[in-house]
């Protein structure tokens, strides 16, 4: 144990929580679990989840985490956050006094963004370690029905895994059921009302087709074949729904990474420097805040990132500059602009609205492109390049890295082939990676899929079917 | 004042850790993944030039292929944006394009993870798994080479009959004691009456109970037979100039399955090096691989001396014989008579006895080949392989032991 005891911690814990209430952070009940090293590998190989139902990809998790901790390649993160209400943290014990109380601090932070913030108002956390267990025991039961067994449950999870995350992104959009698409499409069609149709031309009548399926494209691919693959057994709807479920807990957090770290890292700066710490751990605590906010070369911190932003946000609120304060609202303080930002923003709106110029060049970010063996700078953050880094960043950043793939058709050619759409931005997929992927869609949805997709500039038909993957380019 | 948060803690519980390794179950299941997958990649294992030569126990690192977590990624042609020190400029070279399904910069955690891994296994294990599918066939029929080589008598168990030393006295009184207790109750039960008949017991007048016939419990021994199997594996090679680096290389990865290959099979294996130019002499393992010569070839030296070592030490009725021969097949003409008639006693002496000719990439095409004139040997057990990569180490050693039909006695 190290050079503390556990009253240390609460003394300390008593104080931070004074400093969260002052400043405004409005909480969950906060758990802390202390653990040491092993439990917290293990807690990262099921993303902190006390249960977690067993598949062959944690335990490689683990062993890869294990080995990169154990050559030194890479630390521990010294906390993790459950978002659940109550909030779970694990604080590692080997940790110094220093670090856990910059820990339980930054802890904090991130309750009260999974509080506020709207993106996590969609994932229930009062009942997310519930879920997980339940889910959990599901699939533990289903592999120990003698009729499935883990030889079959296994390759149906391996390809639900390989398309969680083709999924809708925007998860406080509320998602309509196919009759209110229906009657979208119906809506939209019908001419609207016009007082003047003696002189205008009238609108024509375009007839939605409302036999298709699904009515407008479906990014949730695990539920559309759940729903609409009729030869499914129970259990294995059952695990599709599962694997989408657990995955829709982690898309706010994907979606906020920036955010999210920035705004615990700010909180933590902001209540360490006011408690008054000795001096030796003031001064442990400014070397620990550096490493962990310290800009990358090369890369892209988002925790140095997101607090930049904020600290900018701050500034920009209580000493705007002349321009800045011809678009601000009237009104806006500092304080104001950061607790409505935390509350309204994901990482893409966030840097849209807030990373401007100035900053970017202040940070100087660059745009990069591979050519040939090498990664090549192609803008940087001057007056014609900073909007292109800038676009760059939006894409690349949350879900923005993950390509948007929607089903178009379930009855493509009218042999039940799904025919699915890959909106190409710029980017092509990784066609050994598309292939494969195509494969588990094809294992689960039993009949041919079809990929409409874009290869080096040209419109490509990528198909898996009982013969296996061919590539057409369209004519 | 506004209102505080709640927290509480929970303490460290150091059972709770022990108890805690929850991923186990996964981790077997990922380890099972592994081995499939090395046994996929077998081939391109051995060619990696770090297992060669390496003690079994060593670790080795395997690079894994097999077990990616496929999904629909983004390929190479994506831009992305980094952060600079201040001084960034268009055209600067800010890295190396990332290879497909490898990631670059960690990304939130959305990107595919470097798929591409090693993970340790121990030299014995991966030479388990290698030899999962081969087999020596026959290998029971060669009754006279597996030699008894001790016998010991070995306890086993106890029996009620038996000689009288081996008598297990402790046992014996125990039993005595079993049944003067199971007895009990009933002569308590008669002695009652006596009791009132004799109206007192004087001491050191109680019943003896003595020992029975059924109390005897003797030690079991029985004789245990170690098979001895012996196995000598003969390397022989060329060490004339024309053999370089390369083609030793080779030699030496293919002398190394062999070893490892009969050292799973049978219990007491030896290995003789025979290197030979013109002439042939046995030597240590250090000098086989290391010591270049010079000059030219006559392979006949080699087989003779093979034979002559064979005789004086390797007896076949009590060895199984390996011998392998590694050349670049660059034989003086004059010898290749000579050479023919050798390797045809040898392999009649062998269990097996197999002919490389290593031509690394292309040369086969202008240099002199043995293999024409071995393919005039006409033996069951005599296998010519032809080795030009390392990756025909492999399929090459496969085909080789296909050979092994075991010879009559």
């Amino acid at each position: 144990m190290a050079d503390y005891a556990l009253k240390d911690l609460e003394y300390w814990d008593a104080r931070i929580r004074e400093k969260v209430a002052e400043l405004g952070l409005d909480c969950f009940p906060q758990e802390f679990e202390i653990c040491d090293h092993g439990q917290m590998l293990g807690y990262m190989a099921y993303s902190g989840m006390p249960s977690h139902y067993p598949h062959w990809s944690y335990g490689k998790a683990y062993e890869k985490l294990k080995t990169l901790y154990d050559y030194g390649v890479s630390g521990l993160p010294y906390e993790m956050v459950i978002n659940s209400n109550p909030a779970l943290a694990y604080l590692m014990r080997d940790n110094s006094l220093c670090l856990q109380i910059l820990t339980i601090a930054h802890v904090y932070g991130h309750n009260d963004f999974f509080k506020n913030n709207f993106t996590f108002k969609t994932t229930r956390p009062e009942f997310t370690i519930g879920g997980f267990k339940a889910r959990a025991a599901r699939v533990r039961r289903y592999v120990d029905t003698p009729s499935i067994g883990l030889e079959k449950v296994e390759p149906l999870l391996d390809a639900a895994h390989s398309l969680a995350l083709q999924c809708r992104r925007n998860l406080a959009v509320k998602k309509l059921s196919e009759e209110e698409e229906r009657d979208r499409l119906v809506a939209a069609a019908t001419p609207r009302a016009d007082p003047f149709q003696r002189i205008h031309r009238r609108q024509e009548f375009v007839e939605p087709d409302l036999r298709k399926v699904p009515p407008t494209p479906d990014e949730d691919i695990l539920l559309f074949i759940r729903d609409h693959n009729p030869f499914l057994h129970e259990w294995e709807k059952d695990l599709l729904t599962i694997v989408h479920e657990e995955t829709q807990y982690f898309i706010p957090q994907i979606e906020t990474k920036i955010m999210n770290e920035g705004w615990a890292s700010f909180f933590h700066k902001r209540i360490l420097d006011s408690l008054e710490l000795p001096q030796e751990l003031h001064l442990e605590f400014l070397v620990r805040h550096n490493q962990v906010v310290r800009p990358i070369p090369g890369g892209l911190n988002p925790y140095h990132l997101g607090l930049r932003m904020w600290d900018d946000l701050e500034r920009r609120g209580d000493h705007p500059t002349k321009e800045e304060r011809e678009t601000l609202p009237p009104g806006k303080t500092g304080r104001s602009l950061l607790f409505e930002t935390r509350e309204v923003d994901r990482d893409v709106s966030f840097i849209r609205r807030w990373l401007d110029e100035r900053l970017m060049r202040e940070l100087d970010l660059f745009r990069y492109e591979p050519k040939g063996d090498d990664l090549v700078i192609t803008d940087v953050s001057d007056d014609t390049g900073w909007q292109q880094v800038k676009e760059t960043l939006l894409k690349n950043i949350g879900m923005g890295g993950i390509p948007v793939i929607r089903v178009e058709d379930a009855d493509y050619n009218h042999n039940r082939t799904l025919f699915l759409v890959h909106a190409h931005d710029g980017r092509d997929l990784q066609l050994e990676y598309a292939e494969k992927s195509l494969g588990y869609l094809h294992r689960l949805w039993g009949r041919d899929v079809t990929l409409e997709t874009v290869v080096n500039g040209k419109r490509t038909f990528l198909t898996f079917g009982e013969r296996g993957f061919s590539a057409k380019a369209a004519k | 004042m506004s209102r505080t948060v709640e927290s509480i803690f929970r303490p460290f519980n150091p059972s709770d850790a022990e108890r805690s390794d929850r991923s186990a179950g996964d981790r077997a299941r990922h380890r099972l993944k592994v081995r499939e997958s090395i046994r996929e990649n077998i081939a391109d294992i051995i060619a990696e030039e770090s297992i060669i030569g390496k003690d079994r126990d060593k670790v080795i690192k395997v690079p894994i292929r097999g077990i990616r977590e496929y999904k629909f990624v983004y390929g190479d042609n994506v831009p992305g944006v980094g952060q600079g020190t201040g001084e960034s400029q268009n055209g600067q070279v800010v890295g190396k394009a990332k290879q497909p399904g490898k990631a670059g910069e960690d990304k939130a955690g959305d990107q595919p993870g470097s798929d591409y891994y090693e993970t340790d296994v121990t030299l014995e294990e991966l030479i388990d798994i290698m030899f999962e599918d081969l087999e020596l066939p026959d290998l029971e029929r060669k009754a006279l080479r597996q030699l008894e080589s001790f016998r010991i008598a070995k306890r086993k168990g106890y029996r009620a009959v038996g000689i009288r030393v081996r008598l297990d006295k402790r046992r014996t009184a125990r039993e005595r004691v079993r049944r003067k207790l199971a007895t009990s109750a009933s002569r308590l039960a008669r002695e009652k009456d006596a009791v009132r008949v004799t109206a007192e017991v004087t001491p050191g007048t109680e019943r003896r109970f003595p020992f029975h016939e059924d109390d005897l419990t003797y030690r079991h021994m029985i004789t245990d037979v170690k098979k001895e199997s012996n196995a000598v594996v003969i390397c022989i090679m060329d060490t004339s100039g024309s053999m370089d680096t390369m083609k030793k290389y080779l030699a030496r990865s293919f002398f190394f399955l062999l070893y490892q290959f009969i050292c799973t099979k049978y219990r007491n294996v030896e290995i003789v090096f025979i290197a030979h130019h013109t002439e042939a002499s046995e030597v240590s393992e250090e000098e086989f691989f290391h010591k270049g010569e010079s000059g030219g070839t006559f392979i006949s030296s080699g087989f003779s001396k093979a034979l002559e070592i064979t005789q004086a030490r390797y007896h076949p009725s009590l060895w199984n014989i390996y011998a392998f021969h590694c050349s670049d097949g660059d034989n003086f003409d004059s010898d290749n008579p000579a050479a023919l008639r050798a390797a045809k006693e040898l392999a009649e002496v062998c269990n097996l006895f197999g002919y490389g000719e290593i031509k690394p990439l292309g040369s086969r095409y202008y240099e002199s080949s043995m293999l024409n004139i071995f393919r005039r040997l006409e033996a069951d057990n005599f296998q010519t392989v032809l080795i030009e990569r390392k990756e025909d180490i492999w399929p090459s050693f496969k085909a080789f032991l296909a050979r092994d039909r075991g010879r009559d006695q």
